[in-house]
């Protein structure tokens, strides 16, 4: 009896500063966010009015989040594309070949993932400057040094692509380092016989390799798009602040600036409500349509 | 007829095997560059930033740094940065240890419901709901202000330390308890049986055996709060509080108006070279529980 008491207790006293933090930081905010959506408020008055959707209704109304939805889609397609096609590619090569330094490739690879973005930003700032950066100088030896300078943080049509540019730099070797341990609990065997039947390279890529990580395949897809919309946010916080004119507002930097500048906390948080859905079904749209059979090894 | 297929084979395979290090290298020189370059551009003087970008610096103007560390306050910056980061961190264990082990290996009512939530945790991402905390700490000083004349959860590195400590716990909780599951049963049994309470065998008995997975919960906490700056920039709004990431935000933004190009580089490389030296040192450790947890923040 006495030691069922402690048992209890025991329980209690380990589990409750964990669950105190957590509904305190993480479970109300998250509420929050939901129930502030629905409300006019301007955050540091206690002038909060009860307004139903009408955030909701505003927003959809808004060029402004039309602009950012389409800035925040481009982005989400084409970091994943990119940065999945190379990561297979490479993980492939680097686990199927037996290459000399294979573990210092790795190594360097993994490099950006380690680095803040706010440093990664300020390297970027410096390749992409007009008049003194890395990538306008190299490229003045093709075009030219009476060429005019490509503005790819400046020009609105160029930026997005610079942005994406840093992002795939900064997320390749993750998913690289993910493949590869995956890739690496597939039997040696498997591609012993289908060498020996005469399936080359690409087929053996196409119809082992592949079908084989499809569950990890699957998973990071998942990962790719909540990743994108966090670290476009971040990118853009600390590289372009959304500019130039609103060229590159994504998603969380249009609902920040929104609740801390404009100081309109229920249509920031209706912004927030919005993303979530949206990352949610477009998580679940994928989920459905890549369902395959799962294969075993 | 047989060897000379075999001959071409072999041919193909070397040109093949050149093709792919020469890819490889490329993407290691490609993620390289950038970030040795901003080593490199750490040590020139300002007046060196007006010719070619890829010119070697003309001597060592460690003078950069001094006035990184000093005038731009990137000294204070860091040690900000020391603090919450390593208070976060023993602030996690304390709170997540515990947790995992009873989540992990007590059966009680409530369990699976806990497990559950902070399952779900994992899906709350710190970029949605920084707005209400912000508010919600806010709207806490206003109260304490009323009673203690002061305002106090802002402006608090203490605070801002409980917050990534509280991010933390659901992927630290996960990555415990799939640890502590693997733990046979006998640990307890005979700890049970030496007269050891519940309390003991935690600490003398399971905690010292999680060596471990504690290892790959501060590398991993460690990179991120190191790291971090939305939430650092949101809750310490007081200049001389805030931490190296805000700190080197400030120094690009100051380098745009006075063009202090060498000390912002140096702040950047104050920034890099903890991380870049503990990842030399256990890049083997982090790839392996990045693996392991299979999961990224």
């Amino acid at each position: 009896m006495d030691m069922k008491k402690g048992r209890g207790r025991f329980i209690f006293f380990c589990l409750a500063p964990a669950v105190l933090l957590f509904a305190i930081f993480l479970l109300i905010p998250t509420i929050d966010v939901f129930r502030m959506s629905l409300y006019k408020w301007g955050g540091y008055t206690d002038n909060k009015t009860f307004v139903g959707l009408q955030n909701f209704n505003r927003l959809f109304h808004s060029d402004k989040f039309y602009q950012t939805f389409q800035n925040s889609v481009l982005l989400i397609v084409l970091v994943t594309i990119v940065t999945f096609a190379l990561a297979l590619l490479f993980a492939s090569m680097l686990t199927r070949e037996k290459l000399k330094g294979q573990n210092v490739l790795r190594v360097i690879f993994y490099i950006p993932n380690i680095l803040s973005v706010v440093v990664i930003s300020a390297i970027f700032s410096a390749i992409y400057d007009p008049n003194s950066g890395l990538l306008n100088s190299l490229l003045k030896l093709f075009r030219g040094l009476q060429a005019e300078p490509v503005l790819w943080l400046g020009d609105q049509k160029m930026v997005i692509f610079s942005l994406a540019g840093a992002m795939i730099w900064q997320a390749i070797g993750y998913y690289m380092v993910m493949y590869m341990a995956s890739m690496a609990n597939i039997p040696e065997s498997l591609y012993e016989s289908a060498g020996l039947e005469g399936a080359g390279r690409m087929a053996q890529f196409f119809q082992i390799t592949i079908p084989l990580i499809w569950t990890n395949i699957r998973t990071t897809l998942t990962f790719f798009i909540i990743s994108t919309i966090n670290m476009s946010f971040l990118f853009v916080m600390t590289m372009t602040s959304g500019g130039p004119d609103g060229a590159t507002e994504v998603f969380l930097s249009y609902m920040y600036k929104e609740a801390y500048t404009n100081s309109s906390y229920g249509y920031g948080m209706a912004i927030g409500v919005i993303v979530f859905l949206f990352s949610f079904a477009l998580a679940g749209i994928l989920n459905a349509v890549t369902r395959r059979e799962h294969l075993e090894f | 007829m047989n060897t000379n297929n075999r001959s071409r084979r072999g041919v193909s395979d070397k040109l093949y095997k050149g093709f792919i290090y020469v890819i490889l290298i490329a993407l290691a020189i490609l993620i390289l560059i950038p970030v040795l370059w901003a080593f490199m551009a750490s040590i020139k003087q300002d007046s060196e930033f007006y010719g070619s970008p890829w010119a070697l610096p003309a001597g060592m103007h460690l003078q950069n740094f001094a006035d990184a560390w000093l005038k731009a306050k990137m000294g204070s910056f860091m040690l900000n940065s020391v603090l919450v980061t390593v208070i976060a961190l023993v602030l996690l264990l304390i709170v997540a240890l515990p947790a995992s082990y009873v989540l992990s290996r007590f059966k009680f009512r409530g369990n699976g419901f806990w497990n559950m939530m902070f399952m779900a945790g994992l899906f709350i991402n710190v970029n949605y709901i920084i707005v209400p905390i912000f508010l919600m700490l806010n709207n806490g000083d206003k109260m304490l202000r009323g009673i203690l004349g002061h305002p106090f959860l802002l402006n608090n590195l203490f605070v801002l330390a409980v917050v990534y400590a509280a991010m933390a716990l659901p992927f630290t909780i996960y990555l415990m308890s799939g640890y502590f599951k693997s733990l046979p049963k006998e640990f307890e049994e005979a700890a049970s049986v030496d007269g050891a309470g519940y309390f003991r065998t935690m600490v003398q008995v399971i905690m010292p055996m999680a060596k471990p997975s504690i290892v790959t919960v501060i590398l991993f906490n460690f990179l991120s709060y190191w790291n971090e700056y939305i939430i650092s920039m949101t809750l310490l709004t007081k200049p001389t509080l805030k931490t190296l990431p805000v700190g080197l935000m400030n120094l690009m933004a100051a380098q745009k108006s006075a063009v202090q190009y060498g000390q912002m580089y140096a702040g950047l490389v104050l920034v890099m070279l903890p991380t870049l030296i503990i990842y030399i040192l256990v890049q083997k450790k982090l790839t392996q529980g990045m693996t392991m947890g299979g999961l990224k923040g």
